[in-house]
């Protein structure tokens, strides 16, 4: 506890995190939003739900079993973003990065608790992770998602449309269900998280521009439009 | 004996309330748990255990750590590249823990059969621990375990555990040895040194668990004897 005060004290760089279902848009607005930072040569780092290369495999190959509950799907995406965490979040904040999360904690708790796990456990379990500076919410109506995904996507995987939870035979129905329960949690945490919302059915470069403007109140000298050598020491 | 246990349905017991889909079960069989360092005899007493369980006409099964299927394999391979942090590990070990306790523990309990533990929550709650994770938080997270009917601890000299290890291996593991902690430069004494803080976390534990500590410095049989009276009257009592 007095050990993680102080570590995320310490944090010198900004995170930066983007929220929302499936087909929201939110992964394609961080994308350009990184861009954005690698052209005013701000260090910037992106990390991704469920990305860590020693847990993946693990939590993939539970996925395809089948036999995945949901405690241990809820702790080894712990474990997942544990890892992200410790050896690149983390460290890479103390150093001064603006570290951009394409999902955060309140992924795991919306999921996690439409699947059923005790909410208060989910939340003290990611007690560690440090609040971040923004949250954008992507909210978008659950048919206009579901489209969007589905159009690019002819088959939707098993904990992907939420079968396990038995909400409906057809996959597409289920994905549906599950969907709007995530929006039922995503639009709780808004309130209690205080995040940042974005319609998620805005144009692309209108929300972009809404991204960078509010991304820019983060810094306190305002960011440069060219690349500038500081000399000042 | 078989008609007595099926008779005693119960509920489930656990720490905390992290599953609510499982608090509702009822569970027929005994959940037995032996604790203990690495080296201390666990394994040796759980077999001698089962054996004698058996010849009473119990079905046993045997659980432990860091054996399910999906997540043990992991576990060994992160820990062998060195590359996981310690909350990480903690995590890992709890996922690894879940997927037996649902998959295996509870459903065998379920059906009436003596879960013998060969080492449970209160080893992975000692080792985050005594490297400084909060135990508030590491004791939340193993909310979701079940608690055992009877919990024991094989107490075993440290110095004479280094004499069973290198019976047993003829050298100190990385982890068993909190090689990790960087304690000491020497690896025996920072076996040494990693025991006893991790001993002192059961001692601690003790009484909030109801760990029945169990002097295992004697003899194999004398261990076994002494096991076997207490579950034996713990089996008649209940």
């Amino acid at each position: 506890m007095k050990q993680h005060r102080k570590e995320s004290d310490n944090n010198k760089g900004k995170l930066v995190v983007v929220e929302g279902i499936d087909g929201s848009g939110k992964s394609t607005q961080i994308r350009l939003l990184e861009k954005w930072f690698r052209s005013k040569n701000i260090p910037v780092f992106l990390t991704e739900w469920n990305s860590s290369e020693t847990v993946k495999q693990i939590t993939s190959k539970g996925k395809r079993k089948g036999r995945l509950t949901p405690i241990t799907f809820s702790l080894l995406h712990a474990t997942d973003f544990a890892d992200r965490y410790e050896r690149n979040i983390l460290p890479l904040l103390q150093s001064g990065y603006v570290v951009l999360a394409d999902r955060y904690i309140y992924t795991a708790f919306a999921r996690d608790i439409v699947r059923g796990c005790n909410p208060k456990w989910v939340r003290k379990v990611y007690e560690f992770a440090v609040k971040p500076d923004i949250v954008f919410y992507f909210r978008v109506p659950v048919d206009i998602a579901v489209e969007r995904i589905l159009s690019g996507r002819p088959k939707l995987k098993y904990y992907e449309a939420g079968m396990d939870l038995n909400l409906s035979n057809d996959p597409y129905e289920s994905y549906r269900i599950f969907q709007s329960r995530i929006i039922e949690q995503y639009d709780k945490l808004a309130t209690i998280e205080n995040f940042t919302i974005v319609d998620g059915t805005m144009e692309i470069e209108e929300s972009q521009r809404f991204l960078r403007s509010l991304a820019t109140t983060l810094f306190p000298t305002s960011i440069p439009n060219r690349k500038r050598r500081s000399t000042a020491v | 004996m078989s008609n007595l246990r099926s008779k005693n349905l119960r509920k489930a017991n656990f720490y905390g309330h992290a599953i609510p889909y499982l608090e509702k079960i009822e569970l027929k069989g005994k959940f037995i748990v032996i604790e203990g360092p690495d080296a201390s005899g666990r394994s040796t007493q759980i077999e001698l255990l089962s054996s004698k369980l058996e010849a009473d006409g119990h079905a046993v099964m045997n659980a432990g750590l860091r054996r399910s299927e999906l997540i043990a394999e992991g576990i060994l391979e992160a820990k062998r590249s060195f590359v996981l942090g310690k909350r990480t590990i903690s995590l890992f070990y709890a996922a690894d823990f879940a997927d037996q306790l649902e998959n295996k523990i509870i459903p065998a309990l379920r059906a009436g059969y003596v879960v013998l533990s060969d080492r449970y929550i209160y080893t992975l709650l000692a080792r985050d621990a005594v490297r400084g994770i909060s135990r508030a938080w590491s004791h939340n997270l193993y909310g979701f375990a079940l608690k055992p009917d009877i919990l024991f601890y094989l107490d075993v000299d440290p110095n004479e555990l280094i004499h069973r290890v290198f019976e047993k291996n003829s050298s100190l593991d990385y982890y068993e040895s909190g090689a990790d902690l960087g304690l000491s430069e020497n690896m025996l004494e920072s076996f040494l040194m990693y025991q006893k803080l991790i001993a002192k976390e059961f001692r601690r534990m003790q009484r909030r668990f109801g760990i029945i500590p169990i002097n295992g410095n004697r003899a194999i049989m004398e261990i076994s004897v002494d096991l076997q009276k207490r579950i034996d009257e713990y089996l008649l009592i209940r």
